[in-house]
């Protein structure tokens, strides 16, 4: 049998014939007869040109099949089949449409405990404009180390300006950096997946920038060329991709942060979003952030000016001379009745990044905090991801 | 360099044309702003000008970034100059310069032809949003408000991009008008908008609906034609407001299918069957087909006269300067001057109704009307599976193109749906089976009752299969403000 593949597809009882799609396709892929307009699976190269161009929907429309329907079976149609039993790949979601960047993501989303879920109101992502084959070019506008000089680790903050190019990524997104130069096989180098620390207008406002929070890692291939790079390089970058774990956008939503280390990326763009738009009118947003000491932890000095009432802050530090050890987990205990407050409250909206270590203390927190209030805390959780109110990244 | 792909916002009017460094037309539209922007506030009622709204607004005006939601209020939206992408080569595309390079300037032989086009085409624009700048105090629901209100700002946008050519091409007198654009003002005695259709009211939302479905699709087929224009930036400017027109295609379509599925659904749960028995679907809250079919002939017959006389020496002059094109011109497979050709158009002749062969040329207007038709009578063929699907026995149809005419070789004349001559006095008599009567209009403002709760709709309306941007279902569209 035949790899299963995602077939795109056109909704014939939704779409209008306006044909828009058909006159914006760069591949012509999309053609119309008197019935239908419907997409050739032999030419379609998912590069959603035509996604946002359609004023009805009609044409967000996947399905993972053996074999692709065919241009003449879609004319025939007066409305879309099911999706078909595929067993475990079955996945209607999309993350990213090549499978070596979906497969990042859903590693990076299994310690959710199951199908990650986008919040019910936060906005459409954008996924995949650019590829590996396709690239866009951003020119480096800015590299700041975010860590103390004296300190092990060396965090920096990246800002890459697109210029021309579209690059419209939500907070809570990532986008692909392709490291130069080939791997044993003379093959390219597959794009490496990072956070974004910017919200959607900008770094900047209105600018075409985006933010990374990049950690140095001894030998890291990806990491040792972001660290090093200067302003006005050149880096190729793919992306956007992620469509689950994003910032609800309902004001009124409570959002519990926990992160440690880079994982602080998608924590600052959420805040710097709600900062530029509904800034300390909103439901609020609380956060555990650990990291080995101040010196190590990264925004530490921007942090301290964002004000208690927009985001209530629990930095937690490890490493602290003359100290017990402290990580994430033990502070949430200590603050359990903020904790349980919002853990009952289905305005809340969960996020934790970090490494793929934090895992498990959080959740024997979460778990001690809700049998506090006699829930039982996986059950809280897989209903709180069904809703798409708790995501988890992890690597 | 300029930039032509991205919104520049380096003025106070977004464009993608390089203002800024156009001195003499960012002032012409920097004078020209707060009158548009008085106009935009004296129109709309004030609540919903505080209001925040889930508006699209292009970012940039290739498919990547041209549909960005986000709330915003109306007076807030950026209005801006946004032309498609220049093609590389491009040449004229049809009558006798076919092949020549296209114009970047307006060649003088030519100007008040195409000045009078884009006037016209402009005019159109703010008038539809006077006629329905009402509507927004019965919207169905907050769903049904947003789609209007998009569609509203739209419009504004497509004036902007017409008054945008008039100033920077045609100097001192495309000044004028556009400054009379904001003069007249549909329905006004002194100064009425220059198209009858557009000086109608739009008094409910089956109107409204029918309105964006046939009549916007009029100015659909209009800019069609001009984005085949010799003249580059026309063509640039119309081809991406086609992008835009097409979701007032979808405003119309959806919302005329939601009232159909929503009056089968009522009549199938209380075991209604004939669709003609009108009072007791009505005492249900919702409108009966035949109704709905009265509103369809109405504004299919009023859209039909906007395409002006079947024989017309003006289209043919406007085709062959290569002003205007055909629908589809860069599809059709000839030589694109139309020599020789015939076309077949209605004629009435001795007291009957004949087809007749005439110069292509002079019968551009007809066939773009009749490629009109067909891209019309799509949608109603989709409505009637609505219908079908429902088990009910009733099909929607376009009337024959004879009826109910101001315009044209049918102007006058008394006409049934089928085609078939009347005596005026029979006419008369069975008019109320065909157009929507004064009572079909008082029964019809009787369902209008806003609906402003988060996915609730009002009786007479099913709610849509898709949200806007994939929202769910009680998604807030528009946040109203409560004064």
């Amino acid at each position: 049998m035949n790899k299963p593949l995602k077939q795109h597809l056109i909704d014939p009882e939704i779409c209008i014939r306006c044909y828009t799609c058909e006159m914006t396709c760069p591949e012509e892929a999309i053609v119309h007869d008197d019935m239908n307009v419907v997409v050739d699976a032999s030419k379609c190269n998912f590069c959603m040109d035509c996604i946002p161009v359609c004023p009805t929907g009609s044409i967000d429309e996947w399905r993972v099949v053996a074999e692709p329907y065919s241009v003449d079976e879609q004319f025939e149609w007066t409305e879309l089949p099911e999706q078909e039993e595929m067993g475990a790949s079955q996945d209607t979601s999309i993350e990213a449409m090549d499978e070596a960047m979906a497969a990042l993501l859903a590693e990076a989303h299994a310690g959710a405990g199951g199908k990650a879920k986008a919040p019910a109101s936060a906005s459409k992502p954008s996924i995949n404009m650019y590829t590996l084959g396709k690239p866009a070019e951003a020119t480096v506008q800015g590299n700041y180390r975010l860590t103390a000089e004296g300190s092990d680790t060396d965090v920096r903050h990246i800002i890459l300006d697109f210029g021309g190019q579209p690059m419209p990524v939500l907070e809570g997104q990532s986008i692909g950096i392709i490291p130069p130069g080939t791997d044993a096989d003379g093959k390219a180098h597959l794009p490496r997946l990072y956070s974004v620390s910017s919200p959607r207008d900008g770094e900047r406002p209105n600018y075409n920038n985006v933010s990374l929070t990049v950690k140095r890692e001894e030998q890291g291939l990806c990491s040792n060329y972001v660290c090093d790079l200067k302003p006005g390089d050149k880096v190729k970058v793919t992306g956007p991709f992620g469509a689950t774990f994003l910032i609800p956008d309902d004001p009124e939503a409570r959002l519990l942060m926990i992160c440690t280390g880079t994982g602080s990326a998608p924590m600052r763009s959420f805040t710097m979003r709600r900062q530029r738009t509904v800034g300390a009118r909103s439901g609020g947003m609380v956060m555990f952030f650990g990291a080995r000491s101040p010196d190590a932890l990264p925004y530490f000095g921007p942090l301290k000016k964002v004000p208690q009432s927009l985001l209530h802050q629990h930095l937690v530090f490890s490493r602290l001379d003359g100290q017990p050890k402290e990580y994430v987990q033990d502070r949430m205990r200590a603050e359990e009745d903020e904790v349980a407050d919002l853990l009952q409250d289905p305005k809340t909206h969960i996020y934790i990044c970090g490494l793929r270590g934090m895992e498990e203390g959080v959740e024997k927190a979460f778990t001690n905090i809700a049998e506090s209030i006699g829930e039982q805390w996986t059950a809280l959780r897989d209903t709180m991801r069904g809703e798409g109110r708790y995501h988890v990244e992890t690597y | 360099m300029i930039d032509l792909i991205n919104v520049s916002y380096d003025t106070q009017i977004p464009n993608n044309v390089g203002l800024s460094s156009d001195r003499k037309v960012l002032k012409a539209l920097e004078k020209w702003h707060p009158g548009y922007i008085n106009w935009w506030n004296d129109l709309i009622p004030q609540n919903f000008q505080e209001s925040l709204v889930y508006l699209r607004t292009a970012v940039s005006v290739d498919p990547k970034g041209w549909a960005k939601f986000d709330y915003v209020k109306m007076p807030e939206y950026r209005w801006g100059v946004l032309l498609a992408p220049e093609v590389e080569g491009r040449t004229i595309p049809c009558g006798e310069h076919y092949g020549e390079p296209a114009w970047q300037e307006v060649p003088g032989e030519y100007r008040n032809l195409m000045k009078r086009l884009i006037v016209i085409q402009g005019d159109t624009e703010p008038g539809s949003v006077e006629q329905q700048r009402f509507l927004g105090l019965t919207a169905p629901s907050l769903y049904d408000m947003r789609n209007l209100f998009q569609v509203n700002v739209e419009e504004g946008r497509h004036l902007w991009a017409m008054v945008y050519l008039l100033q920077k091409y045609f100097g001192r007198d495309g000044r004028e008008e556009a400054d009379d654009l904001l003069i007249r003002s549909s329905g006004s005695e002194e100064a009425p908008r220059m198209l009858g259709a557009f000086n109608e009211e739009t008094p409910d939302w089956l109107s409204f609906f029918m309105f964006t479905y046939f009549t916007d699709r009029d100015g659909k087929m209009q800019l069609e034609s001009l984005a085949q224009s010799g003249f580059d930036p026309l063509s640039r400017t119309c081809r991406f407001m086609l992008t835009e027109e097409a979701h007032h295609m979808f405003v119309g379509e959806t919302g005329v299918g939601r009232t159909i599925q929503k009056t089968c659904d009522v009549m199938n749960a209380n075991g209604i069957t004939d669709p003609y028995d009108i009072d007791k679907i009505r005492d249900l809250g919702v409108i009966d087909l035949p109704t709905i079919q009265k509103k369809l002939n109405l504004h299919y017959t009023l859209s039909l006269d906007l395409f002006g006389q079947e024989v017309s020496t003006n289209a043919a002059n406007a085709f062959n300067a290569g002003i205007k094109g055909r629908y589809m011109e860069h599809r059709l497979k000839d030589d694109h001057k139309l020599h020789g050709d015939t076309y077949e158009v209605w004629d009435f002749e001795n007291g009957a109704l004949v087809r007749k062969e005439v110069p292509a040329l002079t019968a551009i207007n007809m066939r773009l009307r009749d490629d009109y038709t067909k891209d019309a009578a799509g949608g109603v063929g989709r409505w009637n599976k609505i219908i079908e699907k429902s088990g009910i026995e009733f099909e929607m149809k376009l009337p024959h193109e004879a009826f109910h005419r101001q315009i044209g070789v049918f102007s006058g004349k008394t006409f049934d749906p089928e085609g078939n001559l009347l005596s005026g006095e029979e006419f008369d008599k069975r008019q109320h089976e065909w157009l929507p009567t004064h009572a079909d209009g008082d029964f019809i403002q009787s369902l209008m009752k806003p609906v402003y709760e988060p996915g609730q709709y009002a009786s007479w309306i099913s709610p849509p299969k898709v949200g806007i941007d994939n929202k769910p279902g009680d998604f807030e569209y528009v946040k109203l403000h409560m004064a």
